[in-house]
């Protein structure tokens, strides 16, 4: 080989390096990225049970009930719906009623949320992102 | 005093606009006088803005009110150590740290910079100047943290209970210095396309920089984690979270900088690829600068969102990112390229490391942005977690692991991989006796982590190999090849030190990933839990007080699955009331290099309180691996400064000869 073909082949090596990991990482956005929802955005969106997805909103007041062991039921509202989600494990030390929640996880084809994990707020200040913004767009929200 | 600080603040800005102008005139035109402005303009800025910081800390310690940041973020209460690390548990004062440490690093390059070209080193100082003088900017204009409170509150609002914790004192001053660290790899790479003039000494005086802040970004990062993992109670080290993926693509990039300017620095190739790399990877501190403190993303790091704030930082990330590429793409073709190689080569390995990395850290930044572009465009809103990462990122780093051992072994210019491959065999066949051995007598089903765990021994055998082959041991007499193992340079110690201790932290990620176990229950006092051969009993609840929060622990008596008693376990729930704030302190007891973790819940429906156990083993290896990749980055370090310090002793030695004549 002459030098031009030496280096040509290395970085034609390189490139199918690249579009490999290219490819991987737009297949791997296309199946592993999750989307956030509002309570109110299920019923137009179409949410398929066992897809896993992000549901944010306030929890809704007197909703949370202590079930057996570590079992947690709440709702999950923004003003216009609410979804009844299960949590088994320890809530975060910010989870309280009226106050904005993300929870991941997918819905049981009885259509309960069932969480894998559940944010909430880090600072009695601040709102998660998302929350914030999507009760801004449902005008549920004022910024205190 | 808070006056002082805030005066101070001001003429560092000033400064740093004499530092960003007068040196690199001098450099253009050639006149020594005003190059000569930029080490003393360099140190004064630093003065000025550690005088400044230390009036923001004595406010704090004194907790003045008067001062908003200070209401805002401390407590009269609060133990005196959170009062000094509250200083930078907030956004004003952690921008203050900021350029605190980025005026430091400008102030020892022109201290500790004597043996460089006066120009090059008047351009470096200046470009320092230039990032300086637009955080300062920044600072005084957006996020001023001298502001005054008119009248003063008597009791300010405490600082976030999650942040009180020793993990604030030591986590982002070492982020910081690894972050900014790489503004003088930055500085060097832009002074070098400004000067039109790079060769191997530019990456004999750049690789200790890089160095010095790479072993601070990893100190900072495995730090981070190790806090995150306690503190949040939920037992997990790392999440890809968007901010760490912001501290993490500096890493990776500056992981390749380190390789790539060895390159340089042995055989002066790769230069305009060094000097791009050097640019991105203090790009990607900006980028992760911008994407922390703008508010773009919600995290504990996030602490106000303020618009103006993003807007501004967006504008410096333009400047400097847009600028430095822009000079990158009219002033590469003027470097000259030397040292050809063959692909199997050790400058091969070292590309191939490079080509590895820069990917991966392209697939993180795909990941955390990908979220940002998709809400611009169209209205959704998506997250991109761990299940992304682990489809992506993980399998660029296998077959990169698995070549590490190799690059050692490698002879520059043209190596042999058959040699090497055989010299490696033994390493090898141990590891694969490993992964064996963990699928056959630990857990049958454990494939994948039977492959990692042979993966990790494969990386830590590999580097002790080329210790024993360098220092003959076992083919030679046993005293010489002691003395040969003491002779070699310190770093070939801190290569092997830092691949070891990439394969440690895997052992450890590995090895919790798979191998722990994990209960939830709610426990009555006098019950027990049961996880991975350990038994827990539930003492029950006792009330404590501490300096500024109640608290209620839970106690537990740790017992073998045999009966026999291993100790207690304390895990607590405060409450915080100045911020009306409870947090969860973990109960965390280790043995050998494994953890028992405890974390609290709420009581369940019957009273019983509800409680997380975990079993994980060899979870310290995790961060003991990033220990030991800093004492490599330390051992290594040392031996360049030998190095860098000789030429000017010799030139010392030679005027000194010089001057004997006459």
């Amino acid at each position: 080989m002459t030098r031009k073909q030496k280096r040509l082949s290395m970085i034609a090596g390189a490139l199918v390096f690249l579009g490999a990991a290219t490819t991987l990482t737009f297949v791997a956005l296309g199946q592993k990225a999750s989307y956030f929802y509002m309570p109110s955005d299920l019923k137009t969106a179409i949410v398929e049970p066992g897809q896993h997805i992000r549901l944010g909103g306030l929890v809704a007041k007197n909703s949370i009930v202590h079930g057996k062991g570590a079992e947690i039921a709440f709702g999950v509202t923004d003003d216009k719906d609410t979804v009844k989600v299960t949590y088994t494990g320890i809530l975060p030390d910010l989870f309280r009623e009226g106050q904005g929640v993300v929870t991941e996880g997918s819905f049981r084809s009885d259509g309960v949320f069932v969480a894998d994990s559940v944010l909430a707020k880090h600072d009695e200040r601040y709102m998660p992102k998302e929350v914030a913004e999507g009760l801004k767009e449902k005008g549920v929200w004022q910024p205190d | 005093m808070v006056e002082t600080g805030h005066f101070a603040l001001v003429l560092a800005f000033a400064m740093a606009l004499v530092q960003s102008v007068v040196p690199i005139t001098g450099a253009r035109t050639g006149d020594e006088r005003l190059m000569a402005v930029g080490a003393p303009a360099a140190i004064a800025c630093f003065l000025l803005t550690a005088l400044s910081f230390a009036a923001l800390v004595t406010a704090y310690v004194q907790s003045d009110f008067s001062v908003v940041n200070v209401w805002e973020n401390s407590h009269s209460l609060q133990p005196l150590i959170y009062k000094i690390t509250g200083t930078w548990g907030n956004h004003e004062g952690s921008m203050l740290l900021w350029v605190l440490i980025l005026t430091l690093f400008g102030s020892l390059v022109a201290l500790f910079g004597r043996n460089l070209p006066p120009s090059l080193k008047a351009t470096v100082l200046s470009v320092q100047g230039w990032i300086g003088a637009a955080f300062f900017l920044f600072i005084l204009t957006t996020s001023n943290p001298f502001t005054r409170l008119i009248p003063a509150p008597i009791e300010g609002r405490e600082l976030n209970p999650i942040l009180q914790d020793m993990g604030l004192a030591v986590h982002p001053p070492l982020l910081y210095l690894g972050y900014v660290g790489f503004s003088i790899s930055f500085s060097f790479a832009v002074a070098a396309l400004i000067e039109g003039r790079i060769d191997a000494a530019w990456a004999r005086w750049v690789r200790p920089w890089t160095l010095l802040a790479w072993l601070c970004l990893t100190g900072g990062i495995s730090m981070g984690s190790y806090w995150a993992y306690y503190e949040l109670g939920w037992g997990g080290f790392w999440f890809w979270d968007p901010v760490e993926n912001a501290s993490f693509m500096p890493w990776l990039a500056g992981t390749a900088l380190l390789h790539s300017a060895l390159v340089m620095e042995k055989r002066s190739a790769l230069k305009i690829w060094t000097i791009l790399l050097a640019i991105l990877t203090f790009s990607f501190s900006l980028l992760g600068t911008f994407l922390v403190r703008s508010g773009v993303l919600t995290s504990v790091h996030a602490f106000a969102t303020d618009p103006s704030r993003g807007i501004f930082i967006l504008c410096i990330l333009t400047l400097f990112i847009g600028g430095s590429f822009a000079l990158f793409a009219l002033r590469s073709n003027a470097l000259v390229s030397g040292g050809l190689f063959h692909p199997i080569s050790r400058e091969g390995a070292l590309v191939l490391n490079n080509l590895f990395l820069t990917t991966a850290a392209a697939t993180v930044l795909v990941g955390t942005l990908y979220p940002l572009a998709v809400e611009a465009l169209s209205k959704d809103r998506i997250s991109v977690g761990a299940p992304f990462f682990e489809l992506t990122f993980v399998p660029l780093m296998v077959p990169l692991l698995l070549a590490v051992p190799f690059g050692p072994m490698l002879a520059w210019k043209r190596g042999d991989l058959y040699a090497a491959g055989q010299r490696l065999f033994a390493a090898f066949a141990c590891a694969l006796l490993i992964g064996i051995c963990v699928l056959l007598f630990v857990d049958r089903t454990a494939v994948l982590a039977a492959c990692g765990i042979g993966l990790a021994a494969w990386l830590l055998l590999g580097a002790l190999t080329d210790l024993v082959l360098r220092s003959g041991i076992g083919s030679v007499p046993a005293y010489v090849a002691w003395r040969r193992l003491v002779g070699l340079p310190r770093s070939v110690f801190g290569t092997a030190l830092a691949h070891m201790g990439l394969g440690l932290t895997l052992l450890g990620i590995v090895s919790v990933t798979t191998f722990q176990g994990e209960k939830i229950v709610a426990l009555n006092p006098g019950e027990n839990l049961t996880v991975s051969g350990y038994v827990l009993h539930f003492e029950g609840m006792k009330a404590g007080q501490g300096p500024n929060f109640t608290e209620s622990r839970g106690v537990f008596d740790i017992m073998s699955s045999g009966g026999a008693s291993l100790g207690k376990i304390v895990s607590s729930k405060r409450f915080f009331p100045a911020r009306q704030t409870p947090t969860t302190e973990a109960g965390i007891r280790t043995f050998g290099l494994s953890q028992l973790y405890v974390s609290l819940g709420d009581p369940d429906a019957s009273g019983a309180m509800v409680v997380r156990a975990w079993w994980k083993p060899l979870v310290l290896l995790i961060w003991l691996g990033g220990v030991v990749m800093m004492l490599g980055a330390a051992t290594s370090l040392f031996d360049r400064r030998l190095r860098v310090g000789a030429p000017s002793r010799r030139r010392k030695a030679a005027s000194k000869l010089a001057e004997s004549p006459s």
